[in-house]
Formats: C-alpha cells, sequence, structure tokens
C-alpha cells in the first residue's frame, strides 16, 4: 500500500508542474515525472514479496520457478511505455525549441501576449 | 530490504519536488535525471532487470535532449508568477485524488502479492511454447506481438512528428 501511495505522489507532483508552471522546459519535466510516476506503478503492482526475476537458470524446476517469479506481464508492457516516453518527450522538446526561436522566451504567458 | 525502498522512493519524490520547485533550469534537468537513474535502481530491487537496463539507457537520452533544450538559452533562470488560482486548484485536486486513490488501492491486490492470473500460464507454458529462458522478452516478441507493433508504431509516429517540426526547410 504504502509504495502505491509514493507513486501517487510523484504523478500528483508531476500534474502540478503541468498545469501551475509557466516555464515550457518545466512542462516537459511535469510530463516525464508523470510518465515515471506510471512506469513505477505498473511495476510495483507486478511485484512479489522476495521474488527472482522471470529469467529461468539452468536446473531450475518450473513450478517452483512459476510459484516465486515476479510477474512478468507488466514488465514487458513498460519496456515499450519507457521508450514511447522518449519519443513523447523528443516530440514535446522540438516544439518548445521551435516556439523558442518564434518568440524568443520560454514563458507561457509571454508567448500568449506576443501572439496578440 | 523493504526500508531500502521505501527510502529509495521518498528519495525519489523529493528529487521530483526540487526538479518542479527549483529556479534554475538547469538544475531542475539534471535532478529530473536522478530521479530517473534512481527509479532505474527502484527497478533492480523490483526484480526487473530488464526494465533497468532500458530505463538508464532512455534516461541518458532523455537528459540529452533536455539539455539541449536548456543549455543554449540566454536566461536560464525563471521569473516566478505564481498564479494563485491554478495552485489552489491543483491542491484542492491532489487532496481528493489521494483520498480517492486510497480508497482504490485498498481494493487492489497488497503489495508484493500480485494476482498473477495470466502470467501464471505464461510462465508455466513459457518455455516450451517459446523456447525464451527470458520471460519477458517471451511475452514481449511471442504472445503480445501485436501489441509491441503497435507500440513501435506509436514510437516511429512521435518521431516522425519531432522531424517534421524541427526540418529547416518546409515545403509551400
Amino acid at each position: 500500500m504504502i509504495p502505491y501511495l509514493f507513486a501517487t505522489a510523484m504523478l500528483l507532483i508531476g500534474l502540478y508542474a503541468i498545469v501551475a508552471r509557466r516555464n515550457l522546459i518545466k512542462i516537459v519535466i511535469g510530463v516525464a515525472i508523470t510518465e515515471y510516476a506510471v512506469n513505477l506503478f505498473l511495476i510495483l503492482l507486478g511485484y512479489r514479496a522476495g521474488g527472482i526475476p522471470p529469467i529461468l537458470s539452468k536446473g531450475m524446476d518450473l513450478n517452483k520457478f512459476a510459484a516465486n517469479s515476479v510477474d512478468p506481464l507488466p514488465q514487458a508492457l513498460t519496456v515499450t511505455s519507457i521508450v514511447i516516453g522518449l519519443g513523447v518527450i523528443a516530440l514535446l522538446v522540438a516544439l518548445v525549441l521551435r516556439l523558442y526561436e518564434k518568440y524568443g522566451t520560454l514563458d507561457e504567458s509571454e508567448i500568449k501576449r506576443l501572439k496578440g | 530490504m523493504e526500508v531500502l525502498l521505501y527510502a529509495l522512493l521518498g528519495f525519489m519524490v523529493v528529487g521530483c519536488i526540487i526538479a518542479v520547485e527549483i529556479k534554475d533550469l538547469l538544475s531542475a534537468v539534471v535532478s529530473v535525471g536522478i530521479v530517473g537513474i534512481c527509479l532505474s535502481v527502484v527497478f533492480l530491487f523490483l526484480g526487473a532487470p530488464d526494465i533497468a537496463i532500458v530505463q538508464v539507457v532512455v534516461e541518458t537520452l532523455c537528459l540529452i535532449i533536455l539539455l539541449r533544450a536548456t543549455v543554449q538559452r540566454d536566461d536560464t533562470t525563471i521569473y516566478k508568477y505564481i498564479e494563485s488560482f491554478a495552485v489552489a486548484t491543483i491542491l484542492i485536486f491532489s487532496g481528493v485524488f489521494m483520498v480517492l486513490a486510497y480508497r482504490a488501492f485498498k481494493d487492489l491486490p497488497s503489495f508484493g502479492h500480485p494476482l498473477m492470473t495470466v502470467s501464471q500460464e505464461y510462465l508455466r507454458e513459457g518455455l516450451a511454447k517459446t523456447k525464451a529462458v527470458n520471460f519477458v522478452t517471451s511475452v514481449l516478441l511471442d504472445f503480445r506481438a501485436y501489441d509491441t507493433l503497435g507500440e513501435a508504431t506509436v514510437l516511429f509516429v512521435s518521431i516522425l512528428g519531432a522531424i517534421a517540426v524541427l526540418r529547416r526547410r518546409g515545403r509551400r
């Protein structure tokens, strides 16, 4: 229960950065933190107390292994989720660079004012 | 073991708060990098070595991209505008969300005792069906290969979008 609450706290900090910060880089940082929190939560869900990684080594009994291993399914889905997170960050940073070139500032409210 | 895990998680939360609140943008980016590396260590603790490796690689690339956006700016410090309405809204929402999340977590299987109805099948028959000793790979590339294909499509579309935004000359 307590680790889940830590992950939720991280998610809320990321959301706070996205909503309340004015600087575009801070918003990108908020998105990154939110992604970390979600990935962490999925992995926490699949953890078994005292579990072994889901990799079979030589001479291991299959039934005993299945009773002791952590859950491989959320791990497999999280791998791709992490890589997609990188793609999202790259796209956001590309947009931020373009906005800085056009307006010469990273401040959201400045950009809104200059658009006019 | 458990204490160390909690210590790392608490450290990550503190790192996130510093990254959001600090004024210097370069320091904020560096603290996000520290949180990401710490997350990779947490994954190692939770029995997920594959994810820990992927996380380290992705974190490094992510840090490089964010530094590229930060370093060459003239004004790296932020001028503070506190918009009290947004802050009040998000704080109230956070409280409500925390309470609802706490109630929802009570119905989840408790930490350290996963349900694993689907994965038991994978763990028992994965070796015979796919001949892979690493079960993460066997799920990723065999049982759930269509998911992986779709996610690879999403990744390439986002990279295409970044290239389209960043290219110097566009067609008129």
